[in-house]
């Protein structure tokens, strides 16, 4: 008997999870540099980092993604060799990627049993899950409908079935990657709390994230990665945002956006009563009024799906509508002739979209042509009716990553093969030299490590002080608020509502973004 | 009296034509619910009646001859298979690299091997399958209606074609029923869900390329030596592609598959029943009604029979996300 006291003694003197000089390279990168890391038993534990920092390479070694090169995984002190995911799963690790990997035409029943069904048959799997899931949910508050086709749930609840997932195969570890990235506020304080009840059952919490705010809010402890190494570990109440930051990025980084109040003009952009309904005939955006003025920069802030991507697809002329939108005054056409992005483009407006890899590079395309993309009529870039001017694309490129801060400022160099950063910095610098009225931006900093942010914010910023109109769409509260002067929130293709940037905060605008108009009101 | 036989017949014939399709469309259903798009069904098809009738013709024996169809059926899926799973290559391609090589391999392999400008010889008695008369069909066929419907239709077709008719629910029951067709479904819908779950992508792919092999082999097997007599050039006649039409007809489900592949068995008998027909003063060519299923193919192809969702992850080769 006594030794199994011992035994019991010793496992929760053991950390949840050790990494010992983990390292792994892909080709000549290395994604992490003999990192140890070291996870208390019943402790939410964050890892911060910038993007390529090397935050999700390491969890997929954990979880048996990717085989380390070097290195030892203990788990609760045993030295534990985890060569695929369902090694991770015997060691009771589980993982909610940001990207779910769920089937979304299948229910939540059989998401949940699927790779851990009992036998061949399934009747028996999904009577037992039925009655597991229902104790998960009064445990946890994880109430999801088993029977509900995942595709139907809103993107909290198909993260709560992942969680599900990963409580149904006993996991005692659970890593969760960006979690919040899609979450309305409030489902990201619903989040936190079932977190927080995991912790109370003795459940260990990785949290991947890097919104040093969640890191500060939720955390026990914190592990700041940068370049592929660990920068070390710290308790949570021992630190503050601007501190991480500072560790993550290797030097001070300004978070607040510096600026003056706005001082707005004439109307730049009118939008009055715009519908557009999709190619499945769905409609996205339900009849909604908006106006920017110059010098003035309006934040649609909304969880993404919610309409905002029509609205940019329709003002970069790639969208059909219909409505009226104005430019300084003078209508222009949302469904003929002219609607396309030539036209939008000799129109004054200029577009950042939010995809950058589907919509604002070609990616194997070196970076003076993507400069060219759009503006390939340009008469600086052409040399007579036929032939395009490259040299003089490639020296207007280069003069543009100077100044954009463009690392490697090589316009010969492939898109794809710049950091999502200096990607976002040639889309920028592309559109903003053209001197447009009126600039739409969407996600200006997703995937932008913050170092980049900073520069980004600077650069938007500056182009409002010149008198320019800016449409801003961002999913990130933060951003919203920090840079627009304006803020309408869209739900369902509408405009639950505007505010003074100056006058509101992410709670008022969280329960916008959740279609609750009274309460906010 | 004489429009019920005329109805019966025209039935019985349909059952004898759907069961190839049926076959194939239960084949590509697997293949395709699994993620791994397979237009070279018709190769494979094509390969099995070639080796089957070969076979048979050779040693007399009808199984050998199956056995031998489902074999060849099985190496070209396999290829398939390597290359589109294994190599993650173009899926399309490889099904089309599949199709030429069999329209062409049969015809010059046949021509060395029994010098008949391609066909094999003709097969007869224990060459071919016979047709099984259920029990009592006989002294059932005087019964009113249901008598003909059970001595005449249901009865005396080939071993085959009953198998291909239980095919239908058995797949039913292992693609919702089972933990295997639980994991078949969702390797085609989102391989990533699989992976993450501990279960191989690629040991599940190919089990799914498996089980399509050996049923586009009994297809073959079936055209070759159960509904014909011996192997003629192109004898598949576009059936694999006729069988992929029903698929995507059937929304990649089983008892839709058995329906629509009926549907078209039935084009292809009354096209052959009625050769031509005289409405009035116009007479419809005997063309127009051989094209029939073709052109019954194209039209839904062409998605006028609603929206038909594919597996999402299918035609696409799996790679771990960074």
């Amino acid at each position: 008997m006594n030794s199994a006291i011992d035994t019991g003694r010793q496992e929760t003197a053991a950390p949840a999870i050790e990494l010992r000089g983990i390292s792994k390279a892909f080709g000549p990168v290395q994604a992490n540099k003999d990192i140890s890391i070291s996870v208390a038993k019943g402790a939410i534990h964050g890892i911060v980092g910038e993007n390529g920092a090397g935050k999700s390479t390491l969890m997929s070694i954990l979880y048996g993604f990717y085989k380390a090169d070097a290195g030892e995984i203990h788990i609760s002190g045993q030295k534990t060799a985890i060569p695929d995911s369902q090694a991770a799963i015997r060691a009771g690790i589980g993982m909610v990627h940001q990207h779910f990997k769920l089937v979304e035409n299948f229910s939540v029943l059989e998401n949940v049993i699927l790779g851990a069904e009992d036998g061949p048959l399934l009747r028996p799997s999904l009577t037992k899950a039925r009655k597991i899931l229902t104790e998960l949910a009064a445990e946890y508050e994880l109430n999801v409908d088993p029977d509900e086709i995942v595709e139907n749930l809103s993107v909290g609840h198909q993260q709560r079935v992942e969680i599900l997932k990963a409580l149904y195969r006993h996991a005692d570890i659970l890593i969760l990657d960006e979690p919040t990235g899609v979450l309305t506020p409030a489902e990201a304080d619903h989040l936190f709390r079932i977190l927080r009840n995991l912790k109370n059952e003795g459940k260990t919490v990785i949290l991947i994230t890097h919104k040093l705010r969640e890191i500060m809010d939720v955390t026990d402890t914190v592990s700041v990665m940068r370049r592929g190494e660990m920068k070390g570990t710290i308790k949570t109440v021992d630190t503050s945002p601007e501190d991480l930051a500072e560790r993550m990025v290797g030097r001070k980084v300004l978070l607040q956006v510096d600026k003056a109040p706005a001082t707005p003009g004439e109307n730049v952009l009118e939008i009055n009563n715009l519908s557009v309904i999709d190619d499945q005939g769905v409609q996205r955006v339900k009849g909604i009024s908006l106006n920017v003025r110059a010098g003035e920069i309006l934040g649609i802030a909304g969880v993404s799906g919610n309409g905002q991507s029509e609205l940019l697809e329709v003002l970069g002329g790639y969208q059909t509508a219909t409505g009226t939108i104005s430019v300084n005054g003078q209508e222009i056409d949302l469904t003929g002739k002219f609607s396309d992005g030539q036209s939008r483009r000799n129109r004054g407006i200029a577009h950042v979209p939010e995809d950058r890899h589907r919509e604002g590079l070609i990616l194997d395309f070196s970076a003076w042509e993507n400069t060219a993309l759009g503006y390939h009529n340009a008469p600086e870039y052409n040399k007579g009716a036929l032939l395009m001017d490259n040299a003089a694309i490639k020296a207007d490129t280069e003069a543009k990553m100077e100044r954009f801060d463009v690392r490697p400022p090589n316009p010969r160099l492939a898109a794809k093969n710049f950091s999502g950063g200096n990607q976002q910095k040639i889309v920028l610098a592309r559109e903003i030299e053209r001197n447009p009225d009126l600039l739409m931006i969407g996600q200006p900093t997703r995937g932008v490590d913050i170092g980049a942010i900073e520069f980004i914010h600077q650069q938007i910023v500056a182009l409002r002080d010149q008198g320019k109109a800016i449409l801003l769409v961002s999913v990130e509260l933060e951003e919203i608020l920090s840079l627009s002067d304006r803020v309408a929130v869209m739900f369902d293709g509408n405009i639950m509502g505007e505010r003074q940037a100056s006058e509101t905060n992410e709670k008022e605008l969280g329960l916008l973004m959740a279609g609750m108009n009274e309460e906010a009101n | 009296m004489e429009n019920l036989d005329t109805i019966i017949q025209i039935l019985d014939s349909t059952i004898r034509l759907a069961t190839p399709l049926l076959f194939a469309c239960l084949a590509g259903l697997f293949s395709e619910r699994a993620g791994v798009f397979d237009i070279g069904l018709e190769g494979k098809m094509l390969a099995a009646a070639f080796m089957a009738a070969s076979v048979a013709a050779v040693t007399g024996n009808v199984w050998l001859g199956m056995f031998a169809g489902i074999g060849i059926s099985l190496i070209l899926a396999l290829i398939h298979g390597l290359a589109s799973i294994t190599f993650r290559g173009d899926q399309l391609i490889s099904g089309v690299a599949i199709n030429f090589l069999a329209a062409g391999l049969t015809v010059v392999v046949g021509q060395s091997w029994f010098r008949l400008g391609g066909r094999t010889p003709a097969l007869s008695g224990e060459g071919r399958f016979g047709q099984i008369d259920l029990p009592f069909a006989d002294a059932l066929r005087d019964v009113p209606l249901l008598g003909p419907i059970y001595s005449d239709l249901l009865s005396g077709h080939t071993f085959l074609a009953y198998i291909a008719l239980l095919a239908v629910p058995a797949s039913w029951f292992v693609l919702y029923r089972t933990r295997f067709g639980l994991r078949l479904r969702a390797v085609g819908e989102n391989p990533g869900a699989v992976d993450t779950a501990g279960i191989s992508v690629v040991k599940l792919r190919f089990s799914a390329v498996i089980i399509c092999g050996v049923l586009c082999g009994l297809a073959g097997a079936y055209l070759s030596t159960g509904h014909g007599a011996g192997f003629g050039k192109d004898m598949t006649a576009g059936r694999g592609f006729i069988a992929l039409a029903a698929l995507i007809f059937a929304k990649w489900r089983p008892w839709q598959a058995l329906g629509t592949c009926m549907l078209f068995g039935l084009l292809q008998a009354v096209a052959i029943r009625y050769q031509s027909i005289n409405l009035g003063e116009f007479t419809v060519p005997v063309q127009f009604m051989d094209a029939l299923p073709y052109i019954l193919t194209v039209v839904i192809l062409a998605g006028f029979v609603g929206k038909a969702i594919p597996p999402k992850a299918g035609g696409e080769a799996y790679v771990k996300e960074r």
